[in-house]
């Protein structure tokens, strides 16, 4: 994935002058992940651009770049250095638009590698995306596989408003998958079903997509055909596929390794039993992270969601 | 007078105008009779008078909001009364083309690039036709949360800079604001980068109920320019003529590849923070009196009178111009309908996602309406 990232930003910046890169270490260095690896060599110092160490400063400075027309996609180098630059996303990112009478809009992509599995340190694992999900005016994507990171990507950069663009940094390098040499935009707004079922139908998005592939696996195997509806949209969610998957099968279990705490899977849960209440067989069910800081290094297998916390969720909901 | 009962007296009266405080402030008015008169006459033709006339144009406004915001025509207000010279200053010592970036203080700098009076009043009554158009004016909206507009200003300049355009940014901010951090990271940011930027802080010495004392133990805020690698100016901020000279200065460095420039335009708060704001409660009213003379509007008035750059009645002239069109401005404020609820959700996103569309933003429609669930 890590590799569909670096050329879907290639991709963008020969198309599109207007468009730089900023953050920690993304220039000679690559960035820690090797997102941007030769990028300002092909594109120059003044388009891949290493910040100083300051996420508040820089992402100020996207918005303002971003206000007088250039098109920066800024790099956070992990989940939680994001926390310093919350109140630039949230109580100006997000409002610009807002702030215009609808005229303007702010043109930026926050790229966020997120998320744990990948035996990290403290910090290094979070998953914020309810966070932004809650605040007005930001789109939240999360891409699950190389195609879908290419895609995405190339379509938040499009979008004309900020995008909280999360990527699941466990996929990185998992999931090898051949792309098409040139991205074309993906939805923005799109879930993708990416295993059909007519039993019941696990949603996730990021690392937990492969977990609940995985999960569906198993569940085959006992007769019991999984749906996996992969959200990539976070905010909005896509309401449309929701409601036919709870309509199609009548049961939902959602995955997320966000905490559980007024996350993505209970913003779910209640579209679901307030939209499609009638057609539901059983509760929605919800897999999830737990309400504490992200355990640390070897730690963490006990808190991420895992195949048999999902498998135990689907078939409590099939024999409800 | 704290909840316990103990209270606390009134801060003693802040250091008096002229003193220790104002020190290496860049002075106008502040020069010799003779000097002073030199001066001012040696400005372009009809400079002095255009910079009477907007601080005219921004006392108007002021004065104008605050009787609408007791009329309850407009909600809190935040009063810039005493900052029209640096204000004024700031917007004609630029040119068009470059930048504003202004806070909640900063309300009326827009309309001295010929935004209507109506709009930034409209802002305070809650109307969205406040947001004025942003790119026609090159102002930023303003920001609420002190010095989160520093950073973008930096961001905007360092683009200006990148892609050659020539412009510069200017971002405003008070005393308080020097101790946030993004003060810091776009101080440094923008020296690092060499942005073509104007830091503009006024130190009217209270940030709220808290004096510059209590902010920082560094007085002189220039001095911390040193600290970023960046030259830090000091002027009297009740002096439009100052003002202007070392904006002008800060803007040509930064046109010539100078990089960034950290202003401090001192002096004192002479009003209160906003409408909502009782100052008697936390300083001494004696120390408005000590910084009462400093006021601008009348000061300048003086010079300009006593250099003969213009008579009077032509000054008379501007200002019950100022103050007739502000009036009529207040007096229509009312009469603009409020927009629905639904054009306001449809001004979130370029492309409206479904939970903003009319038909999404209430509960479902069949609760709302207490029709028939779709499952009866």
């Amino acid at each position: 994935m890590v590799e569909a990232i670096g050329r879907a930003l290639a991709q963008v910046l020969a198309d599109d002058a207007d468009a730089l890169l900023m953050g920690e270490d993304i220039g000679v260095n690559g960035g820690v992940f090797r997102a941007t690896a030769g990028l300002q060599q092909r594109f120059g110092d003044d388009r891949v651009i290493d910040t100083p160490l300051a996420e508040a400063g820089f992402v100020g400075a996207a918005i303002g770049m971003a206000m007088v027309g250039l098109h920066p996609i800024v790099e956070i180098q992990f989940d939680a250095f994001v926390y310093p630059a919350f109140q630039q996303l949230v109580a100006q990112a997000g409002r610009f638009r807002w702030r215009t009478q609808g005229k303007y809009g702010l043109p930026l992509v926050i790229r966020l590698p997120y998320g744990g599995g990948t035996r990290a340190p403290e910090l290094h694992s979070d998953s914020p995306e309810a966070l932004f999900s809650h605040m007005p005016g930001l789109r939240v994507v999360i891409p699950s596989d190389p195609q879908s990171a290419g895609e995405l990507l190339l379509a938040a950069t499009r979008c004309g408003d900020p995008v909280i663009f999360m990527e699941p940094k466990r996929m990185y390098r998992r999931g090898r998958q051949e792309v098409f040499a040139e991205f074309s935009a993906g939805d923005l707004e799109a879930a993708a079903i990416v295993r059909q079922g007519g039993d019941l139908t696990l949603v996730a998005y990021g690392a937990m997509v492969e977990v609940a592939l995985a999960a569906a696996d198993e569940l085959a195997a006992d007769g019991v055909a999984a749906r996996v509806l992969d959200l990539r949209s976070i905010y909005p969610l896509d309401r449309d596929q929701l409601l036919a998957a709870a309509r199609d099968t009548g049961r939902v279990v959602v995955v997320q390794e966000a905490p559980r705490h007024c996350g993505v899977a209970g913003e779910v849960a209640a579209l679901l039993q307030e939209e499609a209440a009638d057609a539901m067989l059983a509760p929605t069910l919800r897999v999830t992270g737990m309400d504490m800081p992200f355990p640390l290094f070897q730690s963490e297998d006990q808190a991420l969601p895992s195949v048999p916390r999902v498998l135990a969720a689907a078939r409590a909901a099939m024999d409800y | 007078m704290r909840a316990d009962g103990t209270g606390t007296s009134p801060a003693v009266p802040a250091g008096a105008p002229g003193g220790a405080l104002m020190g290496g402030a860049r002075t106008v008015l502040g020069l010799g009779r003779e000097d002073r008169r030199e001066h001012l006459r040696g400005l372009p033709s009809g400079l002095a008078i255009r910079l009477y006339s907007a601080m005219t144009h921004l006392r108007a406004f002021d004065e104008r909001a605050v009787i609408l915001q007791r009329q309850g025509v407009i909600g809190t207000y935040p009063t810039y009364f005493g900052e029209e010279a640096v204000q004024a200053a700031s917007v004609l010592a630029l040119e068009d083309r470059d930048w504003l970036f202004p806070t909640y203080r900063q309300t009326a700098v827009v309309t001295l690039r010929d935004c209507p009076s109506v709009v930034p009043l409209l802002l305070w009554r809650g109307h969205p036709g406040g947001w004025h158009d942003v790119m026609r004016y090159r102002v930023a909206p303003i920001c609420i949360p002190v010095a989160t507009n520093y950073p973008h200003a930096v961001g905007a300049a360092w683009g200006a800079r990148l892609r050659h355009e020539g412009w510069v940014a200017l971002a405003y901010g008070g005393d308080g604001s020097t101790s946030a951090g993004d003060f810091h990271e776009a101080c440094n940011l923008a020296a690092v980068v060499q942005a073509p930027v104007i830091f503009l802080v006024t130190n009217n010495q209270w940030a709220i109920s808290t004096p510059i004392v209590k902010q920082t133990r560094v007085p002189r805020l220039a001095e911390k320019a040193a600290a970023y690698g960046m030259p830090g100016v000091r002027v009297d901020s009740f002096d439009v003529f100052a003002c202007y000279e070392v904006i002008q200065e800060a803007a040509e460095r930064a046109r010539r590849g100078g990089g960034p420039t950290l202003v401090e335009a001192v002096g004192y708060r002479l009003g209160p923070h906003g409408t909502a704001d009782e100052p008697s409660v936390y300083r001494d009213p004696r120390a408005d009196l000590l910084w009462a003379p400093m006021e601008p509007l009348g000061r300048t008035e003086a010079a300009v009178v006593e250099a003969g750059v213009a008579a009077p009645e032509q000054l008379l002239e501007l200002r019950s111009r100022a103050f007739q069109e502000l009036r009529d401005v207040g007096d229509r404020l009312g009469e603009l309908p409020l927009p629905s609820v639904e054009e306001l959700a449809d001004s979130v996103h370029r492309d409206t996602p479904w939970p903003l569309r009319p038909e999404r933003l209430y509960e479902p429609s069949w609760a709302r309406l207490e029709q028939t669930p779709p499952w009866s």
